[in-house]
């Protein structure tokens, strides 16, 4: 008998770190052995997390697939069931179901340098694909990150930034928008495309990588461009409303596409295919 | 084409005799009955409730195997623990579905395919497995029909177990294409008569001049996104979701809590694109915004995607959406006008 | 071309107004005709039995924009207008509003007076169909009552298409929307059928103007027509004509109390 695919798995809560106003990291371990033991995953696939009692919430896992004894997630309370998960405390149980989707062809990049360029809570879904990067750092070539929120406040996973910002082999810029800096604020002031476009990225060899709010991808796809970046080495993530994950409910397609199967990672040149409906 | 493997006759008066027997020895007979204006498909106890007299139904099959609300599974909170189970499938009846038409039939073509594809829903492979379907073929039509536009037929076996065609006052041509529908003859094999002689099936079936191919529709639908046809087309669109619940094909859900304090189940219940929430972030930002964009997701979803990615088209020209919906958007009306238009 | 259709194209040739939402011939019912071409117009007709009352579109601003648009009217949409207007929906700059007499001849609405008093002249005659329902209903007990709404309600299915048809239920988010709290159970289920029928009747005390859209819509026939008028005959009974506002939003320490048991 096939099993039931709505089923999630139990998941402990392990951790829960403050990222920011109403961000929240949850650190979730398998309660069952070998679920845990069997569970593979790669980076830029979701989950659909389960605060039983208010339903569920579609989120990329944010940590790397290398990292074999939990999996995260990070997320802002906005609705339903954000709210019920940031009720949650550690020790308490949670649903999770997936993986889900594809994932980004980090076989493909092997010897190239890759320039990942994030905003704001779209840091998550770069964050696995980074640290899986990073924890493989000798197969590729120059990793640049360039990431930006609106304040100082918002930036997330400031102790992961930190531990970037450390390392010799990666360039790290950080940003956050006008307006947003304290006085001891170290990193770039402005927006993403604009900070991105200062930093004027090599694009030989280059894989470009970027996630964020509709408004900030619009005015980077440009610079990239500017800067030489073909379309085929550009991938970014797209989000829609989503309920099963699955490819059965019908919400999140993109005319033929859906985000759940086809995605959620989709290069420039499919994205310039795709109708205007994300 | 889809291989009849037994042909019979019945006499037309002992049908009953066999509905009878079918109710006695399947848990769940669902057929057509009276319900205060209209017919739809209810559970019967005996064979006096069913309308032999319906064309069709408002609402279509499809809840035999794909329910309007149905259990995913059940929680149980305990402090910090949670339990969870699923519904066995004993629950699940074994059902026959009895005077359902063609149209019905062949709707669960295009649910199998999506509830299958890649990732298999156990919950319906279970229901559906479960579901003998027993059509009479159409002696009648009206005009929101377009079955023969489609791929299908008053008279297409497609879907079906068996399928009965009245001939005349005393025979019915009894045609049985799968091992489901033998299981039902044989609970009452001595009132079929093998078929001696040919028939023409054609000669009683309803007429349905074929209006267009839905290759023809696929054809000019795929072209025709930024068409100002979507917006003329759906400008006295309601958004309610009556079209979509009517149809044998549409298999939107959505998934929700049915919570009780510390219990509750996860369960899913019928949804619709036409709903002007059914894609909105709970940012608010929406990436079908408008009416329009919603009608075009519809037609290009059934007649577009659909095929493309499945290999089935989402339509069975049933005519249901155009008959519930309040504000008479005809498909066929709708598609005959997209197949005449030029796209550029 | 008969006189209706001449005012529609002159209207729209001269740009006075740039769409006129009117009635055509559908397959199988009237069924409502956006004309924004004079060429749209050869379909017009007038009938006081279109499956929609076309009012509902008056609130849609994704069809109606800013721009100044004409309705051709009946009672129903006349009655609804007035409402609406009550409720300030309604930018009378921007709407012209048509009814056509027996003999053909169009005359324009100039103002809620002239509305109001079209409307009066125009009551159509009760539904006889409809009264013997309420009457029959009226006369069961509670536990028959409840067992004849079970029935009836189960039936349904949430398409929300009485929502969507009716010309005063234009609230961007519907209660049934809200998830935050989970006011109604969104599923179709006996009791919360029930809850949804409530809450639309209730949403609608002392705004509804009895034109029917809603049970026209139901695709099942369910009988949900006559709960919202006999909502509407029991609030004029209990709390007067109307007089101070509207039912739903005025509370006056004066007002009757007595049928609250």
């Amino acid at each position: 008998m096939n099993e039931n695919i709505y089923l999630p798995h139990i998941m402990v809560i392990d951790k829960i770190t403050v990222e920011a106003p109403g961000v929240k990291t949850f650190r979730l371990k398998f309660q069952n052995e070998e679920e845990s033991k069997a569970f593979q995953f790669r980076a830029g696939n979701f989950a659909e997390y389960s605060a039983f009692g208010e339903g569920e919430s579609t989120f990329c896992i944010a940590s790397a697939p290398t990292r074999k004894e939990y999996v995260e997630c990070t997320f802002r309370h906005a609705g339903r069931v954000t709210s019920g998960l940031d009720r949650l405390e550690e020790g308490q149980t949670m649903g999770f179901r997936g993986p889900f989707g594809n994932s980004f062809p980090i076989e493909e990049w092997k010897g190239k340098n890759i320039l990942f360029v994030a905003g704001g809570i779209a840091l998550p879904p770069m964050r696995c694909v980074i640290d899986n990067v990073l924890d493989l750092r000798d197969q590729f070539g120059n990793v640049t990150i360039v990431y930006g929120a609106k304040s100082v406040a918002d930036l997330v996973y400031k102790e992961e930034l930190e531990e970037w910002n450390q390392r010799s082999d990666v360039n790290l810029v950080t940003t956050v928008d006008p307006g947003g800096e304290t006085p001891d604020w170290k990193g770039e002031v402005g927006f993403v495309p604009n900070v991105l476009d200062n930093v004027a990225p090599n694009s030989d060899n280059t894989v470009a990588v970027v996630c964020g709010p509709p408004i900030m991808i619009k005015f980077t796809f440009p610079v990239l461009e500017k800067h030489g970046f073909k379309d085929e080495n550009i991938y970014t993530t797209l989000e829609n409303r989503m309920k099963c994950g699955v490819g059965k409910c019908g919400r999140c397609n993109v005319g033929k596409m859906y985000v759940c199967k086809d995605g959620p990672v989709f290069s420039k040149v499919q994205l310039n295919d795709m109708v205007p409906e994300f | 084409m889809i291989e009849v493997m037994e042909k019979y006759i019945i006499k037309t008066e002992q049908i009953d005799t066999w509905l009878k027997r079918i109710i006695e020895s399947i848990p769940r007979v669902l057929a057509p009955v009276s319900s205060g204006t209209k017919t739809e498909f209810r559970k019967i106890k005996s064979t006096e409730e069913v309308d032999n007299k319906s064309f069709t139904t408002t609402v279509s099959a499809k809840a035999a195997a794909f329910p309007p609300v149905e259990t995913l599974f059940k929680y149980q909170k305990d402090g910090k623990d949670t339990t969870l189970t699923e519904e066995s499938f004993d629950k699940y009846p074994e059902t026959v579905l009895w005077h359902a038409r063609s149209c019905d039939a062949m709707g669960f073509s295009p649910l199998s395919a999506i509830f299958d594809w890649d990732y298999k829903d156990n919950i319906y492979d279970e229901r559906r497995n479960k579901l003998t379907i027993v059509t009479f073929a159409c002696i009648q039509s009206d005009e929101c029909c377009f079955c023969t536009s489609v791929g299908g037929g008053p008279g297409n076996v497609e879907g079906s177990d068996i399928q009965l065609t009245t001939l005349n006052a005393t025979d019915t041509l009894v045609e049985v294409m799968t091992e489901k529908g033998q299981k039902l003859i044989a609970l009452l094999p001595d009132i079929f008569q093998p078929l001696s002689e040919e028939v023409d099936k054609e000669a009683v079936l309803a007429k349905m001049p074929v209006r267009f191919t839905k290759e023809e529709i696929k054809e000019h639908v795929s072209n025709a996104f930024d068409s100002p046809v979507w917006k003329r087309q759906s400008a006295r669109c309601l958004g309610c979701g009556a079209c979509a619940f009517v149809c044998p094909t549409c298999a939107c859900f959505d998934i929700q809590e049915d919570a009780h304090g510390s219990h509750g189940r996860r369960l899913r219940c019928w949804d619709a694109c036409g709903f002007s929430l059914f894609t909105q972030h709970t940012s608010g930002y929406n990436p079908r915004p408008t009416q329009a964009t919603r009608w075009r997701q519809r037609i290009l979803h059934k007649f577009s995607y659909m095929p493309e990615r499945l290999g089935v088209y989402g339509c069975t020209g049933c005519g249901r959406c155009s008959r519930a919906c309040p504000v008479d958007m005809n498909l066929q009306e709708h598609l005959i006008s997209i197949a005449n238009s030029n796209h550029e | 071309m008969n006189k209706l259709q001449e005012k529609a194209t002159n209207l729209l040739k001269e740009g006075t107004v740039k769409l006129i939402i009117g009635f055509e011939q559908g397959n199988n019912k009237i069924r409502p005709l956006f004309c924004e071409k004079p060429e749209d117009v050869e379909k017009l007709i007038y009938s006081d039995d279109c499956s929609t009352n076309n009012a509902v579109y008056l609130t849609k601003k994704e069809l109606i924009g800013n721009d100044k648009i004409a309705i051709i009217a009946t009672y129903k949409e006349v009655a609804s207008i007035i409402q609406l207007n009550k409720e300030n929906q309604i930018k009378k700059e921007n709407l012209m509003v048509l009814t056509v007499g027996k003999d053909g001849d169009v005359t324009e609405l100039t103002s809620f007076e002239e509305m109001e008093k079209f409307c009066e002249e125009s009551t159509p005659a009760p539904d006889p169909v409809v009264a013997a329902l309420v009457e029959r209903i009226d006369k069961m007990s509670r536990e028959e009552r409840w067992a004849y709404w079970k029935s009836e309600l189960n039936k349904c299915i949430r398409c929300y298409a009485c929502r969507a048809a009716c010309p005063l239920c234009y609230c961007n988010r519907c209660i049934s929307e809200v998830n935050c709290p989970q006011w109604l159970d969104p599923w179709k289920s006996t009791l919360s059928n029930i809850e949804w029928q409530i809450n639309r009747v209730m949403h609608m005390s002392g705004r509804c103007t009895g034109c029917g859209a809603c049970a026209k819509a139901c695709p099942l026939d369910l009988p949900i027509g006559i709960l919202t008028k006999k909502m509407s005959t029991d609030i004029k009974e209990m709390l007067g004509e109307g007089e101070g506002g509207n039912v739903l939003s005025t509370f006056n320490p004066n007002d009757k109390e007595n049928f609250i048991h």
